[in-house]
């Protein structure tokens, strides 16, 4: 066990290190110009001291952000307009959405390209296509245009935004899934002169699951990716992502790191818990490494 | 000899009649197999044998039809291979054991009879029985991963008993596996052969293999692949590991050695 943490530890005490030097050097100009109008200089320690505890420094040091996280979190009630626990609950809801859709749109348009050389050749280089586009640019136009259609409700394009990052991965994953049986296992079935269908149920689809579940880790954190950013111009009030824009816009930049935080904190639980899945779905499967 | 020819025509399971074939790869064709013309009767153990690009393996394909011939004719059980796929007249183990890690041992010797509709009773009782055909018995709940590598070979071949094709197609089945378990093996087959008296077209490239287990040995040559000769052995049925170091298994391993270097001396 200590083995394995050991690294992870040791990089986070570095990365700890940097940031606090860098807290120290990015927030002292404020500090200094303040002392400077007061006619006062600020020693060394002085100068460290102000620098941990500004109110909107241009990088708050870990411990503030730690801070506004327990506030946001514990001390907030979570049905709070202040609290993380409940943006991040509005998040996350768009989130499984978004999941729920880019699987199910990524599977099959999965199964449709292994199955159609037609499909292999026409829908594969737009797919392609669609991720080179920046969704930050392409977020606004799917929320006027679902408003055009009468589509109000901003859950709806969120969940759209982050199926639109979440498919992609678990389509490239299972295309190759499902292209994972040797020749000879398919020689096999048509040995015994199987059907499609049944190539498809016995086959195909056991051996794509490792690979969905890959697909399904990546997929599931491009989904809270999409969902944040389709909060960020929609104008909502509420959702991690609406935090950070209102953060960005009354120059808090606690609010925005604790909200990041909350969000990176949340993609690495969603992550594990599929990972947990992908764990216990092999095992029962007996193809466990 | 100890099959006359009369025998051989009235009993026939696969005869092929000037059988070419021809891939077309993308550095020109390569030519598989060139007019091979071969009957092999009911019940009898033919060995195919000869160096890599001989046609063997793409013979036994054919017969299962899982390549089509350019030219020339085959019937298995008086149909084409198609139709003798579709009837399930074979069954085929390859040189990989190929069981799905997902299922258990009796789930994979199951997979045919799923596909082919067997009840679920009658699933049960075909796994435990051809289960206990190659010595694995009570492993049906085993994955597998908890097999050994001749272990897992053994249950390829009871999949390929589980439904009742009179033909076993048996592609180097035992070519990756070291020479003690292959000497196991082959003696189990031998005893199998024996208690099912199915009709067997074994792949290989060793020739005390083919001698040891073959009532028919067809020796092939590459670049065409073509039939150089075929050898009728006329040990008898019942073969103890040690008819190795007898004479009569001697003399026809030697014959099998002079057709294959006969073969060679073209190129």
């Amino acid at each position: 066990m200590f083995r394995n943490l050991a690294p992870v530890l040791t990089v986070l005490a570095v990365l700890v290190v940097i940031w606090y030097g860098a807290a120290i050097v990015m927030n002292a100009p404020w500090a200094q110009d303040r002392a400077a109008k007061q006619g006062k200089t600020l020693g060394f320690s002085e100068l460290v001291a102000n620098t941990m505890s500004q109110e909107r420094p241009r990088l708050p040091p870990p411990h503030q952000v730690g801070q506004e996280l327990w506030k946001t979190t514990v001390e907030k009630k979570v049905t709070s307009k202040r609290s993380l626990v409940f943006h991040g609950w509005i998040t996350l809801s768009a989130t499984f959405w978004g999941f729920l859709l880019g699987t199910t749109l990524g599977l099959l348009m999965a199964v449709g390209i292994v199955y159609f050389r037609t499909l292999e050749m026409s829908l594969m280089p737009w797919a392609i296509v669609s991720q080179t586009i920046p969704i930050v640019a392409l977020a606004p136009m799917i929320i006027v245009l679902l408003a055009a259609l009468g589509i109000e409700e901003r859950g709806v394009a969120k969940a759209i935004i982050s199926a639109y990052l979440c498919y992609f991965p678990v389509l490239v994953g299972m295309v190759k899934g499902l292209r994972s049986p040797a020749a000879m296992q398919l020689d096999l079935l048509k040995t015994y002169s199987a059907s499609g269908f049944e190539i498809f149920w016995k086959l195909r689809l056991p051996s794509s699951v490792p690979y969905l579940f890959t697909s399904l880790k990546v997929g599931i954190a491009a989904a809270l990716v999409g969902t944040i950013v389709g909060e960020l111009p929609t104008g909502a009030i509420r959702g991690l992502g609406a935090r950070i824009l209102i953060g960005d816009q009354f120059g808090n930049p606690i609010m925005i790191w604790s909200a990041l935080f909350a969000a990176a904190i949340l993609a690495g639980a969603l992550v594990t818990i599929v990972g947990l899945l992908q764990k216990l779905a092999l095992r029962k499967m007996g193809m466990a490494e | 000899m100890t099959v006359t020819t009369d025998t051989v025509s009235s009993n026939t399971v696969i005869s092929a009649r000037g059988l070419d074939l021809t891939f077309q790869t993308n550095d020109g064709p390569i030519h598989a197999l060139k007019d091979i013309n071969l009957d092999i009767g009911k019940g009898e153990f033919v060995s195919f044998i000869g160096p890599s690009g001989c046609g063997k393996t793409t013979f036994l394909r054919v017969i299962a039809d899982l390549e089509a011939p350019t030219a020339g004719e085959v019937a298995v059980n008086g149909m084409t291979p198609a139709e003798a796929r579709r009837n399930r007249a074979y069954g085929y183990v390859f040189q990989a054991a190929g069981l799905y890690p997902w299922r258990t041992i009796g789930g994979n010797i199951r997979l045919p009879l799923e596909i082919m509709g067997y009840s679920r009773q009658e699933q049960e009782e075909r796994v435990a029985r051809t289960l206990s055909l190659v010595d694995l018995d009570g492993f049906d709940r085993k994955y597998p991963w908890q097999l050994s590598g001749g272990m897992q070979q053994r249950a390829s071949i009871a999949r390929a008993l589980a439904f009742d094709a009179d033909i076993l197609l048996m592609d180097e089945p035992f070519g990756a596996l070291d020479e003690i378990v292959r000497d196991h093996l082959n003696e189990q087959l031998l005893a199998l052969w024996a208690r099912t008296e199915k009709t067997i077209g074994f792949v290989t490239h060793s020739i005390p293999e083919a001698v040891y287990l073959s009532t028919k040995i067809v020796v092939m040559s590459p670049r065409p692949g073509r039939i150089t000769e075929i050898i009728e052995s006329d040990l008898p049925r019942e073969r103890p590991l040690d008819i190795r170091e007898s004479q009569a298994f001697l003399e026809i391993a030697h014959r099998v050695r002079e057709g294959l270097r006969a073969g060679h001396s073209y190129d």
